[in-house]
């Protein structure tokens, strides 16, 4: 399966996608860390998704998204944006709002937090 | 690269707005932060807030002057 595809699947099929410089535990990017923490404090149930292993990721992430710079996150399959906009929505309290309302009210009760590698 | 071809860019594609700046964050001319408050951008979602930025800077951003960019963007005056 292509990267456009596997790309695809997993914006469609997580609650909270991060596509990243490194892994959550391990991440290589302050940008990336930036959004990782930020969606931590919200309680998000993050999937993460390096895209350093293939240069190829992230050129087919970013035709995707249309979106240029890494991090990028997607909630139930819809960009909201990178470091800086996860940041912003974190501290006023709308991102929290945001997960609650397209993942219900329980949303941070799984705590869930895992990595899942594209094959290249 | 100075922050003020930067700022020319922004100021180009954001005629109207009310506060514009371009800050060289580690002084290397290579990290900026962006701060844009248009009327344009009102009634815009972030996303489409900071896609109109990327926009304005995509030659920088896609030759690589730009290593690393922040954006603080506001619709209201």
């Amino acid at each position: 399966m292509s990267y456009t595809d596997q790309i695809k699947d997993v914006i469609e099929s997580s609650d909270v996608a991060l596509f990243m410089k490194g892994t959550p535990s391990f991440v290589m990017c302050g940008n990336s860390d930036r959004a990782l923490q930020a969606l931590r404090r919200a309680g998000a149930p993050v999937t993460a998704i390096d895209i350093l292993p293939d240069p190829q990721i992230r050129q087919d992430l970013t035709q995707l998204s249309g979106w240029p710079t890494i991090p990028q996150v997607f909630v139930k399959g819809e960009l909201v944006g990178g470091a800086d906009i996860v940041e912003e929505l974190e501290q006023s309290g709308e991102l929290a709002q945001t997960l609650r309302e397209k993942l219900g009210d329980d949303f941070a009760a799984a705590r869930d937090e895992k990595t899942v590698p594209l094959a290249g | 690269m100075s922050t003020q071809p930067l700022r020319e860019l922004l100021e180009s594609a954001f005629p109207d707005a009310t506060e514009l700046d371009v800050i060289d964050r580690t002084g290397g001319g290579d990290h900026f932060q962006v701060v844009v408050t248009a009327p344009s951008l009102s009634g815009l979602s972030l996303v489409e807030q900071h896609r109109r930025v990327y926009e304005a800077l995509s030659a920088p951003l896609g030759d690589g002057t730009i290593h690393e960019l922040r954006i603080k963007t506001k619709g209201a005056s």
